[in-house]
């Protein structure tokens, strides 16, 4: 019976709601005016809520939790019969929020850019899947958004903002009590601390992959093991193109290897090197592969081919400093230098075609390039030889002169060159 | 000599006479155990007039604002046909002006030249070396790189504490309260209009008094000739003492080509005033013990700022230097022993202080 | 004067000559080189030009030189100019324009950036520094924007 009741006045609040033109913050409230005088919990909300985008757009406490916000009595104010229903249940609040959420007419009144579908989302989602199936501790809205403080996504200070995302989700999935019996590790957080994403987070760039950008937001759940190509390659668009070209993608699948994962890691994608191919003690291909086998042998000419050019491309650099530093110009020398290391970039993409020719291919034209940048820098270095040797002459030139004078001055003094002794 | 020249002398002696050049041609150089000092002077006046001559070069293309003061310098090493050979002259001879200068300084104070008649020739002489070393201060800014941008910063920042006009001190110095580009126009300002005109007209008198009173021979060798039947030794200016002054001319071009070609003038890094101030900032070499005098005070020495202290007793000693002609009244005697021992301090001082702040 | 001394006399005058006069067209060899201007002219760090007025077709793009690094002018189709760094922000490959697409491309990571500059696709994490393009006579003039 309560159970009807409440619904009917979630309804009735909601379609008393409908179609309200946005305002300032609410003038009288009873709400706020009798909760503020708590200092305990029963007072948090009016604390909390002052900048509440919710607050600030006029929707007020009743505007979720019903009521009357006129009657000054306790009794009156909490009314189920005006439509209050209290705090409500885990289970209830992503119906109530997507109550004004999910209708698009309702939202256009206050923010016509927002998305009504995130109820859709969610019931798509890990989340939502197991809030359906009875497991209240699964995440609904406002765990991540907040309850009484909520504020756009855009602001730094939500909950929800790039830059807080990772520890919205880990305030759950960091936390090794809560996340008992769900056989979902919990070491994320601390994973994608290390990865280059969070850098390039922390680094300014608001556009770096978050916990969101992979895994959705609302429709929360891991990328399969078929479709995580697909997630990374959004945005690295062309190591997924060579490697759905490459020998590793039949057999990966077959296998059921993750595309990008494998090598990579999900969370804890760390900065890349050409020390991750080869022999070498940091390489990944050695992990699978065999000395002397197909794979082995194109990992160590890939290497092999990325640091030649490397080292030629620093021997260049270094010459062309040297003849910096003497005060050449060296500018062009530099420039060709620039579109070699392009080259390099270039290559160590082309690795993910897992194929040594075609890397060979990137480089090559790279190498040719850095050959000419230390050719560059060379001629500056010879014509720093041809400035030597006009030094070389001036100086000449000089000692013959100071040479004649002091000669003439011989000669002019007879040999009483010098200054007679005194005492 | 050719015909041709004697024909030029006729020319000149026609209308000229003996009138013009004759001092020259008189002065007699005396010549005695220490007289090798009297090169300094005439190699202090090369290296200025060398730096005039390769300053005005430069001239001809450096930029001085902020946007192009940098890449002008660079332009002049790197593109302008032996830009690099002009800056770097003008970059090493500027600091071997300095240290010349320094030698001449304390050449003349050793050998007492500074005494009556040639009080004024010593003062004209302190003022030309403060002239120089504001030349110092205000060309290290020019090129507008890294290291002379924190420098200057350092350098006027120390004039605040200069009491009562401090605050404008700085601001004039500065062109207003930071280093700015206004800065740069006003050191540009300073060095290649400011400083040479007051340069010449000190210069001007300082060499006419060197002329009126001709050269000084040290006390003890002045003593040694007043009751000798010889006279003191001596050789004419002209050619004698010309042709050596020449050689060391020579010489020292010859080494100021040879350190621009082979040990090339830094040009740095453009400066960024927003950029956090480099590790190790110092100013130029002549500047050093000052710079690490400062740095020895404690912060506050009885009630006054260490740093004022510092300024302060830095300004008494120079006013102190420039008025020894003034308070060595038995250059012979007493006292004259006491400077003498006194200059000694000074220089040990110096080159301790400057090369502590060198490796420090 | 005996002849040897004279002999002597006129072999350190010529000796003497000689020296002042070589050492003199050295010192002047350079100084009347320096005072001739280098055939580039202008400085490169702030100013160059890019390209000739009729160099470019419409809705195409050249890359030009600006001091050390690359410059990419671009004549858009209603025969305006840009003019961007050409460095790209991600990892400083050289980016190029597409005149398919209308925009600016980075060939090592997919990185996209707009007409304006600014970054929109990819990993890039600024924008494309941009310079100030104008038409002087029969030269396009780029200009990097001047620091305080």
């Amino acid at each position: 019976m309560r159970f009807v009741l409440a619904v009917a006045t979630l309804g009735l609040a909601a379609v008393s709601l409908r179609g309200q033109a946005p305002q300032s913050a609410p003038a009288a409230d009873s709400c706020r005016t009798c909760h503020a005088i708590f200092e305990d919990r029963l007072g948090q909300a009016v604390r909390e809520s002052s900048e509440d985008v919710h607050w600030l757009r006029g929707l007020s406490c009743v505007a979720c939790h019903g009521g009357d916000p006129a009657e000054e009595e306790a009794e009156k104010a909490m009314d189920p019969r005006k439509g209050y229903i209290g705090v409500p249940r885990r289970a209830e609040i992503p119906r109530l929020c997507a109550r004004c959420h999910s209708d698009a007419a309702f939202v256009r009144g206050y923010n016509p850019s927002l998305r009504t579908d995130q109820l859709a989302q969610y019931r798509t989602s890990v989340h939502g899947q197991r809030l359906a199936q009875g497991d209240t501790r699964a995440a609904v809205c406002t765990d991540c958004h907040g309850i009484h403080n909520i504020r756009p996504a855009a602001s730094p200070v939500s909950r929800v903002h790039p830059l807080r995302i990772p520890e919205t989700c880990a305030a759950c999935h960091s936390d090794a009590e809560r996340m008992k019996g769900y056989k979902i590790p919990t070491a994320q957080l601390d994973e994608y601390r290390a990865s280059v994403h969070f850098q390039a987070l922390e680094g300014g760039d608001l556009s770096a992959p978050t916990c969101a950008t992979c895994h959705g937001n609302h429709g929360a759940a891991p990328p399969g093991v078929a479709s995580v190509e697909r997630v990374c390659g959004t945005c690295h668009v062309f190591q997924e193109q060579l490697f759905d070209q490459s020998p590793h993608k039949g057999p990966w699948q077959v296998m059921g290897l993750a595309p990008c994962l494998a090598c990579h890691s999900n969370h804890r994608i760390e900065a890349t090197s050409d020390a991750l191919l080869g022999a070498g003690e940091a390489s990944l291909c050695a992990r699978c592969h065999s000395e002397g086998d197909n794979g082995w042998k194109e990992s160590l000419d890939m290497h092999a081919r990325l640091s030649q050019l490397q080292a030629q491309l620093g021997q260049a650099e270094a010459v062309l400093r040297k003849a910096e530093r003497a005060g050449m110009e060296v500018g062009e020398g530099f420039l060709t230098a620039t579109n070699a290391r392009e080259q390099l970039i270039k290559g160590r993409v082309e690795v993910h075609a897992f194929n040594a020719g075609r890397v060979g291919k990137v480089v090559d034209d790279g190498a040719k390039l850095a050959a000419q940048a230390q050719e560059a820098g060379e001629e500056a270095l010879r014509e720093l030889g041809v400035r030597r040797k006009g030094l070389g002459l001036s100086l000449i030139a000089i000692g013959v002169v100071v040479l004649a004078l002091w000669l003439l001055i011989r000669e002019l003094e007879g040999s009483r060159a010098r200054p007679p002794e005194t005492r | 000599m050719p015909r041709v020249f004697a024909q030029i002398r006729r020319w000149y002696d026609e209308r000229f006479g003996d009138e013009l050049l004759a001092f020259l041609r008189k002065k007699q150089v005396p010549r005695h155990r220490h007289s090798v000092w009297y090169y300094l002077g005439g190699m202090t006046l090369f290296l200025f007039l060398l730096q005039v001559a390769t300053g005005i070069l430069l001239l001809l293309y450096y930029r001085p604002s902020p946007g192009e003061a940098f890449e002008s310098v660079q332009f002049i090493m790197t593109k302008v046909r032996f830009g690099w050979l002009i800056r770097g002259i003008h970059a090493w001879a500027g600091n071997l002006l300095i240290f010349t200068a320094m030698l001449h300084m304390f050449s003349t104070f050793f050998l007492k030249a500074y005494r009556k008649p040639r009080e004024l020739t010593w003062v004209s002489g302190c003022l030309l070396f403060v002239l120089f070393l504001g030349f110092g201060f205000s060309g290290y800014l020019l090129p507008w790189n890294e290291l002379a941008f924190f420098a200057t910063k350092v350098g006027t920042e120390m004039m605040a504490v200069v009491p009562l006009i401090g605050k404008w001190l700085v601001v004039v110095f500065r062109g207003g309260e930071e280093v700015t580009g206004a800065t740069l126009t006003r050191f540009f300002g300073f060095h290649v209009a400011i400083l040479p005109l007051l340069t010449t007209l000190l210069l001007t008198v300082h060499l006419y008094l060197v002329q009126y009173f001709g050269m000084s021979v040290p006390p003890g060798i002045e003593r040694a000739y007043r009751g000798s039947p010889q006279p003191l030794p001596a050789h004419p200016f002209f050619p004698n003492f010309l042709l050596r002054d020449l050689m060391g001319w020579y010489l020292a071009l010859g080494v100021l080509a040879a350190l621009a070609a082979l040990d090339p003038w830094e040009l740095g890094v453009k400066a960024d005033a927003f950029a956090p101030t480099p590790a190790g900032i110092r100013p130029e070499w002549y500047f050093l013990f000052l710079f690490q005098t400062l740095k020895l005070l404690p912060a506050k020495l009885l009630w006054i700022e260490g740093e004022q202290f510092g300024v302060l007793l830095s300004g008494a000693a120079a006013l102190f230097w420039v008025l020894v002609p003034f308070l060595d009244r038995e250059p012979e005697g007493r006292t004259g022993r006491l400077f003498t021992a006194l200059g000694a301090t000074v220089v040990v001082y110096i080159i301790g202080m400057t090369l502590w702040g060198w490796r420090g | 004067m005996s002849p040897a001394k004279s002999a002597r006399r006129q072999w350190l005058g010529l000796l003497l000559g000689s020296g002042v006069l070589a050492s003199l067209a050295s010192f002047l060899y350079p100084v009347l080189k320096f005072v001739l201007p280098p055939p580039t002219g202008e400085l490169d760090a702030d100013t160059v030009v890019a390209a000739r007025a009729d160099e470019l077709g419409l809705n195409a793009a050249k890359i030009f030189r600006f001091g050390n690094r690359p410059g990419l002018l671009v004549r858009l189709p209603d025969g305006s100019y840009r003019a961007f760094a050409a460095t790209c922000t991600h990892l400083n490959c050289t980016v190029q324009y597409r005149a398919r697409e209308h925009d600016i491309w980075c060939a090592c990571h997919n990185g996209v950036y707009d007409l304006h500059g600014r970054n929109v696709s990819g990993p890039p994490p600024r924008p494309l520094e941009h310079f100030e393009v104008r038409a002087r006579g029969e030269e396009i003039v780029v200009t990097r924007a001047s620091r305080a």
